[in-house]
């Protein structure tokens, strides 16, 4: 607002439009939605973008540049809406952007083959009284349809210049930035075509008397526009006057008095007579300037939806749909990643490599450090293919056309929560199902213009069944339901929809009760085929915002659990404990190898090394699947050090036979000196501590204190569930899975244990990059802080209701898993009727 | 009558919008204004919301929105 601090000290002039002074054109696009806008600003603007936010508001904006006879051209895309009234923030932001930033030309696109209703933006536009240039796109459904719009009487009627196109197939991109050269370097004179509001005039005519007599509103805003907008009962507006009027009060009260009589002497209320008039003028025009063809048939996009949102057909084309979205992301995605993961490993080995090598019994710092990052990084980027196909087949379904399908369709079912048509997306997103991930689904809940629902649908999504939920879901069904995976499967995968119903209707009674809602009415849209280059573009976007959260997010606060599981570590006094059975082992194993040729050469640092070159061999054999290269590894370790290779290899030779049994005992020696040592650092740690801490609440959830400390780790982001439990449970054997490891290192777990805990994860609270989300969205912290706690006591509650009562009652996982499911059926069927009596009251 | 008691594939004129404010001024955004013919084209699966074609193009809304919308 600094335009109006500023208008104290300035000589009030009259409104007028900047001319271009610099080298810079800034170019607005305005239009209602699926009028193709983002494909205009793609064409123009190409690959440089910049998406930000508009102040105050969870609305995007996007920014890119061109650059064209020699003069950089900025382009903002504004929200598309269809009106610009100050009920919505989109609205609201679309017109201060063109009010205080004053855009040398402002771009009105609109699809061509709807042309009268995107005129009742367009004249909202022009009352603006700014220099605006018409763009028709979208002309090749125009003639397929074999609609004639005449463009020069057009561009007569309206008194502006209008520019067809037909962006998705790059027509008429040269004509629209010669068009905005042209426009943005002359004088702003054009009279552009202006509604006439009939009986209204003389009442607009004198608000906007006392407006100039009586504020300085007009130096800074199109006056006749102001006056409109009080007759429409516009509250920014009115809000705009109280700041610049000393006596706003007789103002707005006689402005309240004219819209009063006004209805009572034509018995219409005064917006609807603006309305009405903008309608009356775009039919006129259109008429004037357009010609259907002799036969209107059925428009195909119709045709289609008589299949796709049929009662039957729809829901099940829908599923279908879903399904489809989750073989090819998830499944076909994962199947990709065999490809992908060789590559993430062998950055691991470079890591490895370039870090000091371990000790005896001492992991250098800086080793396990790095290893760490490397580890939680890779976890992540793992996600790649899938979350670029899974990007890739939404943006399919947001071109096309298809997601207020969705939400036509899935409305009913979710009003009845609280939640909204558009719920839909974010959910899908989010893991309806399986496999989803929060971030996202909480950042494509700005479409939904209901704010009580939004904020609801954002509070639910961390529950859903997050990509990173599933390895632990997988780990735990493996050991403790192997018997009925299916039905875990499908149990795990299903439940979370049904406590977030339940939830989210809990939320919207309560604490959302008085937030804003906003009416459903939208627009069903044509059909169109998605573009390549969108789909691709929009996928590889969100893809790197994505490796974005990793690279910043995740590294952090792996760094900082790494810390809290390393530190204070060992005291001097075990560490030199170990020192001496570490001696001990290796005074033994001298004495066993004496009298063979090879005792003299595994002293000192040589024993060392044939630590490393053992573990070496170990781990590349693991790699090699064919005789043939097992051979040539042999061959190449044998060269490197044909002594050690024989202890490793012994073949027949006697005293390589002795010291190689001697040596393997040394080695296993070691490893559970390491084992052990780990293990009593992370016991004596801060994050065990903080888990042994916890225990006496967890224990009634059935959470021991390690399934504690991997909970906590979770926070930073859930993949790090099951890789803290991957430390927690070391390494007995080579290659053997975390699953026996667990197996066998918690043996008083049972599916119950396995059951409370699967049921907090799927209400764990969000992490870190949801939460960061989640503030962005809801547009405060405090939002932030209830999404993390709320989950939180929501999550060990249900678990110790599980645990205790399944305890009590004696039930096995899988009674207390059907069990659980009945109860929370039974409670999202009971929610969804319960609402209906409200709304009656209501 | 208003728009909610319609059936599917029955045709109107829009009589009034008996609603102001948000609902209203969003209703007439979306280019429901007096004197415009419609037609209801189906409901959705579950009944709600309710999709009706104006002037060549397709708009979806709720019954309980639509109990405003008065039709002759």
């Amino acid at each position: 607002m600094d335009i109006l601090s500023a208008s104290g000290t300035m000589k009030p002039a009259l409104w007028r439009w900047n001319k271009v002074q610099s080298e810079k054109i800034l170019v607005a696009l305005a239009g209602q939605p699926n009028c193709g806008k983002s494909t205009v600003f793609n064409a123009l603007t190409g690959a440089s973008q910049h998406v930000a936010n508009y102040p105050g508001v969870t609305v995007d904006k996007m920014t890119g540049w061109y650059r064209h006879n020699g003069r950089k051209v900025e382009v903002v895309d504004l929200p598309g809406s269809y009106s610009l009234t100050s009920y919505s923030p989109e609205e609201r932001v679309s017109r201060d952007f063109i009010l205080h930033e004053k855009p040398s030309v402002t771009v009105n696109v609109m699809d061509a083959s709807n042309l009268k209703r995107c005129l009742y933006l367009t004249f909202q536009l022009l009352e603006m009284d700014i220099p605006v240039i018409l763009n028709l796109n979208m002309m090749d459904v125009v003639k397929q349809r074999k609609l004639d719009i005449d463009t020069d009487k057009l561009s007569n009627r309206l008194g502006i210049a209008v520019v067809p196109t037909a962006m998705k197939q790059g027509r008429g991109k040269k004509e629209l930035m010669e068009a905005i050269d042209k426009v943005a370097l002359s004088e702003h004179t054009v009279r552009a075509a202006r509604i006439e509001y009939g009986e209204m005039e003389p009442v607009i005519r004198n608000i906007m008397k006392r407006l100039s007599s009586e504020t300085s509103l007009e130096s800074l805003y199109p006056i006749r526009w102001l006056a409109i907008k009080l007759m429409e009962g516009d509250r920014e507006v009115q809000r705009l006057v109280q700041e610049n009027h000393s006596d706003f009060k007789s103002l707005l009260a006689y402005v309240e008095k004219l819209r009063e009589d006004f209805e009572a002497l034509y018995d219409e209320a005064p917006e609807v007579h603006i309305a009405n008039r903008r309608y009356q003028m775009a039919d006129d025009i259109t008429r004037d300037c357009l010609r259907l063809p002799a036969s209107a048939k059925r428009p195909f996009s119709d045709k289609i939806d008589g299949l796709v949102c049929h009662r039957i057909l729809g829901p099940i084309i829908m599923i279908g749909v879903i399904w489809l979205l989750y073989y090819l992301a998830i499944v076909q995605g994962y199947n990709l990643t065999n490809y992908t993961w060789p590559v993430l490993a062998k950055l691991r080995g470079l890591v490895e490599s370039l870090t000091p090598d371990p000790g005896f019994i001492e992991i250098p710092l800086s080793r396990a450090f790095f290893l760490w990052v490397v580890d939680s990084v890779n976890a992540l980027l793992n996600y790649i293919p899938i979350f670029f196909i899974l990007f890739g087949l939404i943006a399919i379904l947001e071109d096309s056309g298809y997601m207020p399908r969705m939400a036509f369709i899935m409305d009913r079912l979710f009003s009845r929560y609280g939640l909204h048509g558009q719920s839909t997306l974010p959910m899908v997103l989010g893991g309806i199902y399986v496999g989803g991930c929060a971030v996202p689904a909480i950042m494509s809940c700005k479409g939904i213009p209901d704010e009580r629902s939004r904020l609801a649908t954002i509070l639910i999504i961390p529950m859903l069944n997050c990509l990173a939920k599933v390895p632990l879901y997988v780990l735990l069904i493996n050991i403790y339901f192997a018997a009925h995976k299916a039905w875990a499967m499908f149990f795990i995968s299903t439940i979370s929809l049904l406590l977030v119903l339940p939830v989210s209707k809990i939320l919207t009674l309560t604490i959302l009760r008085d937030k804003e809602t906003a009416p459903f009415v939208m627009e069903m849209p044509s059909y169109h085929m998605p573009t390549i280059r969108g789909v691709v573009g929009r996928a590889l976007e969100r893809v790197w915002l994505f490796v974005r959260k990793i690279t910043t997010i995740v590294v952090s606060v792996a760094v900082i659990i790494f810390m809290l599981l390393q530190f204070p570590g060992i005291s001097k006094d075990r560490m030199a404990y170990y020192h001496g059975e570490k001696d001990k082992a290796i005074t033994a194993f001298q004495k066993r190898i004496k009298g063979t040729g090879y005792a003299e050469g595994l002293q000192g640092d040589n024993l060392m090394a044939l630590v490393l070159y053992w573990d070496e061999y170990i781990s590349t054999r693991m790699t090699v699947k064919d005789e043939e290269a097992a051979a040539g590894m042999n061959a190449s370790f044998k060269e490197r050090n044909p002594v050690f290779f024989s202890i490793v290899q012994p073949g027949d030779d006697k005293d390589a036979k002795k010291v190689n049994k001697a040596f393997k005992g040394l080695f296993k020696e070691r490893k559970g000196m390491l084992r052990e040592i780990r293990k009593e650092r992370i016991d004596n740690s801060f994050l065990g501590r903080l888990g042994k801490w916890m225990e006496p609440v967890t224990r009634w959830a059935g959470f021991h204190w390690r399934v504690n400390v991997a909970l906590l780790s979770a926070l930073a982001a859930k993949e790090s569930s099951v890789a803290t439990l991957g430390a927690l449970y070391e390494q007995e054997e080579e290659g053997e899975a975390l699953e026996k490891r667990m197996a066998k290192g918690e043996e008083g777990f049972t599916p119950l244990h396995a059951l409370a805990l699967m049921l907090f994860m799927v209400l764990y609270p969000p992490c870190l990059a949801t939460a960061i989300a989640v503030k962005i969205q809801a547009g405060s912290a405090r939002w932030m802080l209830f999404s993390i706690i709320y989950p939180m006591v929501l999550g060990i509650a249900v678990a110790i209701l599980v645990f205790s009562l399944g305890s009590a009652l004696g039930l096995s996982g899988l009674q207390a898993m059907f069990a659980f499911y009945g109860l929370a059926l039974a409670l999202t069927i009971f929610m969804g009727l319960y609402k209906n009596k409200l709304d009656n009251i209501d | 009558m208003t728009l909610d008691q319609m059936k599917p594939s029955s045709e109107g004129r829009i009589k009034r919008i008996s609603v102001k404010d948000k609902l209203g001024q969003r209703l007439m955004d979306m280019g429901v204004y007096a004197g415009l013919r419609l037609k209801v084209i189906r409901n959705a699966p579950l009944e709600d919301p309710m999709e009706i074609e104006l002037d060549g193009y397709f708009v979806s809304l709720r019954h309980d929105e639509a109990r405003f919308v008065e039709v002759e």
